[in-house]
């Protein structure tokens, strides 16, 4: 199995995510973490909170490490998405990336986060001290 | 049909779930049309899609009892 897709109300745990992707013929790993900001446009964030459709989710992260492998030449693939509420500095996604030479790899995962952005069924909402926002990455 | 409702749909439609009134065989467009009557606020959206049984769908595409039906506003993962 080179590709691991997962959706996740519990903390992702990034050296897990590397350590699943490392494999002998590969020469470079490449890894994206998102994180919690503490601020959207001046405005302090408490916390976020994600919301999954789950399954549907599930079918787009695939389809997404189908076209990776299509397009470059990529070992193995993990893309992990946390769901609930997380605080600053907690991680909502993992994407760790294998290939035999770094170009690859690099291409490979600036693509599945920003097409994860674009097309997963995934949805944040923004907790601010006095109130709270459903946010629209692409309206 | 049972319609499925995420994000900000769900504060839209009250619910994370609703029914409408729609026979067998009625487009996406026609579903479109029937939510934005008896929801005016998913007009003020950006845009929004709906998903038949886990993939996206175009506005002529038809829908059908038992079919999973979602409403997908812009979505924000990441």
């Amino acid at each position: 199995m080179n590709t691991d897709i997962k959706i996740s109300g519990e903390p992702l745990h990034i050296q897990s995510c590397v350590d699943w992707v490392m494999s002998p013929q590969c020469g470079g790993i490449n890894v994206f973490i998102g994180t919690v900001r503490n601020e959207t446009k001046g405005k302090k964030v408490i916390q976020l909170e994600f919301e999954a459709y789950e399954s549907m989710a599930l079918s787009e992260m695939n389809k997404i490490a189908e076209d990776v492998f299509k397009k470059w030449p990529v070992q193995k693939i993990l893309i992990h998405h946390r769901t609930g509420i997380l605080q600053t500095g907690e991680v909502p996604v993992v994407i760790a990336v294998a290939a035999a030479h770094r170009d690859a790899a690099f291409n490979a995962c600036r693509y599945t986060i920003d097409t994860l952005k674009e097309t997963v069924p995934i949805w944040k909402k923004e907790i601010f001290e006095d109130g709270e926002v459903w946010v629209a990455a692409h309206p | 049909m049972k319609v499925l409702a995420f994000g900000i749909v769900k504060d839209i439609f009250g619910n994370s779930m609703v029914h409408v009134d729609l026979t067998d065989g009625a487009t996406i467009d026609k579903l479109k049309m029937l939510l934005e009557e008896k929801y005016p606020r998913l007009n003020q959206l950006g845009s929004y899609m709906v998903a038949v049984n886990n993939e996206y769908a175009s506005a002529g595409d038809l829908v059908n009892e038992g079919d999973e039906i979602a409403i997908i506003p812009p979505v924000s993962g990441g």
